[in-house]
């Protein structure tokens, strides 16, 4: 389970984050919308505290934490029972497709080096990577790159994998096969939440959409209702304005 | 004026080359000081640490702003006065201690850089799967940053190389010690200290295209 109470989040006299409230069970499928420089990437930071929160509560499986009294072992832990998968992949540009997805095993659980490469090479056959497995990033296309990073985050065997607009900085032409490896981790009942601005994705895939604006939740629901019968206006002109950007995807 | 004495050219070339091992000894263990302790600065610099950074930096300050020659006079001859336990040190360990301490000055900046030219997200990416700031800096960070670092540090080596011909102001007879002991002898300066200095060249060169295929090996993770 997850679940933020009141995070806050301030960058100088700017309140990015105003008091989140949010959980999801295991299994849950949460993708957050919401115009742009609203807090949903700082949201997503905030879990594991690549951005470090102002105030309010974390809790990530059997870990809580105090956000102000977090000590460093609260904020690996966190950061344990958490994955990442990053808009611009930052997958790790010396180390082979492996050795990315192998570096968790072997760092943090303490795998060898044998073992960690072994289980590395059945991901990399989950997400239809196998031939690239001695590939670097720099020989990889935007498409493979993310699936590597998706790759990276489900060897953590993560409480919940946070996606930071994963399809954003990808050519058209690679947005599918992301897309769809991302579906088949929510058909396997992976915990997660996606930011993204992919709203058939998020119409397909998500058990509740959450609807952010200036830093706070404005409403959310399964998609069915969000997207047919938003509650608040600011909802409304949001779908309104990105719908008919989208139109041909929408049916 | 003569004409160059090519047979006395010649002969010198296996007498100097037997100093060979002592320079390159010489330079190899500073260099070898000089990395570990560049990295170590390096990593205090970044990382900000209270109290060392300051000492880091007051250190790369005085090594960097004072010439070699001046530091090695102040190890071999100045220390030894000072501190008593430092009166049997020889001219060969307070050379490899001056170019240690010299070239780590330089070095810690390079590697300096060439941490911070480390793209964030690479650190990011590191501390999302629970990597410590540690494991970080030695897995992700300083491996990256080893390529970027190595054309200025193999630079750095060269420099040192030829910086041990001081080490014969400290009465060491190595390549430039043996060369002047030559020289004296047989008046043929001129000959001599072109043996040496092509010796040296040749050295140089030799490294240079070792320093290429360093390069393009470091660089195989980033062809596209």
């Amino acid at each position: 389970m997850i679940a933020l109470k009141n995070i806050t989040k301030r960058f100088g006299a700017h309140t990015v984050l105003d008091g989140i409230d949010l959980s999801l069970e295991r299994g849950e499928i949460i993708v957050v919308i919401g115009p742009s420089g609203t807090g949903k990437s700082t949201l997503l930071r905030c879990i594991n505290f690549l951005e470090r929160p102002d105030a309010g509560q974390l809790t990530v499986g059997d870990l809580t934490v105090d956000v102000p009294a977090a000590r460093s072992e609260d904020i690996l832990g966190l950061r344990r029972r958490t994955a990442f998968v990053f808009q611009n992949y930052a997958l790790f540009a010396h180390k082979t497709a492996l050795e990315n997805i192998a570096e968790r095993m072997i760092v943090v659980e303490g795998l060898s080096k044998a073992e960690a490469h072994a289980r590395a090479r059945k991901i990399l056959e989950r997400i239809g990577l196998a031939d690239k497995a001695d590939a670097y990033p720099a020989a990889l296309s935007g498409g493979q790159q993310q699936r590597i990073g998706i790759g990276r985050a489900m060897a953590a065997n993560a409480e919940v994998i946070l996606f930071d607009e994963p399809t954003s900085a990808l050519d058209p032409e690679w947005v599918e096969e992301v897309l769809a490896l991302m579906k088949q981790l929510a058909a396997e009942q992976q915990t997660m939440i996606v930011v993204t601005h992919e709203m058939q994705f998020a119409r397909e895939v998500a058990d509740r959409v959450v609807f952010m604006d200036g830093g706070r939740i404005v409403e959310q629901a399964p998609p069915s209702e969000l997207f047919t019968n938003p509650r608040d206006e600011r909802t409304r002109s949001f779908l309104r304005k990105v719908l008919a950007d989208n139109a041909p995807s929408v049916t | 004026m003569h004409a160059l004495n090519l047979d006395y050219m010649a002969g010198l070339v296996p007498v100097l080359l037997d100093y060979l091992p002592l320079t390159l000894g010489m330079a190899a263990a500073g260099m070898v000081c000089a990395l570990m302790l560049s990295c170590l600065l390096a990593v205090i610099r970044v990382s900000r640490l209270p109290g060392l950074d300051q000492a880091a930096q007051l250190f790369i300050s005085f090594f960097r702003g004072t010439p070699l020659l001046v530091q090695l006079f102040l190890f071999y001859y100045g220390l030894p006065q000072f501190l008593s336990f430092l009166v049997s040190i020889n001219g060969v360990t307070a050379t490899i201690m001056g170019l240690t301490l010299h070239f780590s000055a330089y070095m810690a900046e390079s590697i300096r850089a060439a941490i911070t030219g480390i793209d964030r997200s690479q650190t990011e990416a590191a501390q999302s799967i629970g990597m410590t700031h540690a494991q970080t800096m030695r897995r992700i960070i300083l491996p990256q940053a080893t390529r970027v670092a190595t054309p200025t540090l193999m630079n750095y080596f060269i420099d040192m190389i030829k910086s041990t011909s001081l080490a014969f102001t400290l009465g060491v007879t190595e390549l430039m010690g043996a060369t002047q002991k030559e020289a004296a002898s047989s008046f043929l300066y001129f000959e001599a200290f072109l043996v040496v200095a092509l010796i040296y060249w040749v050295i140089v060169e030799a490294l240079s295209w070792c320093q290429r295929r360093l390069e393009k090996r470091l660089n195989r993770a980033y062809q596209r």
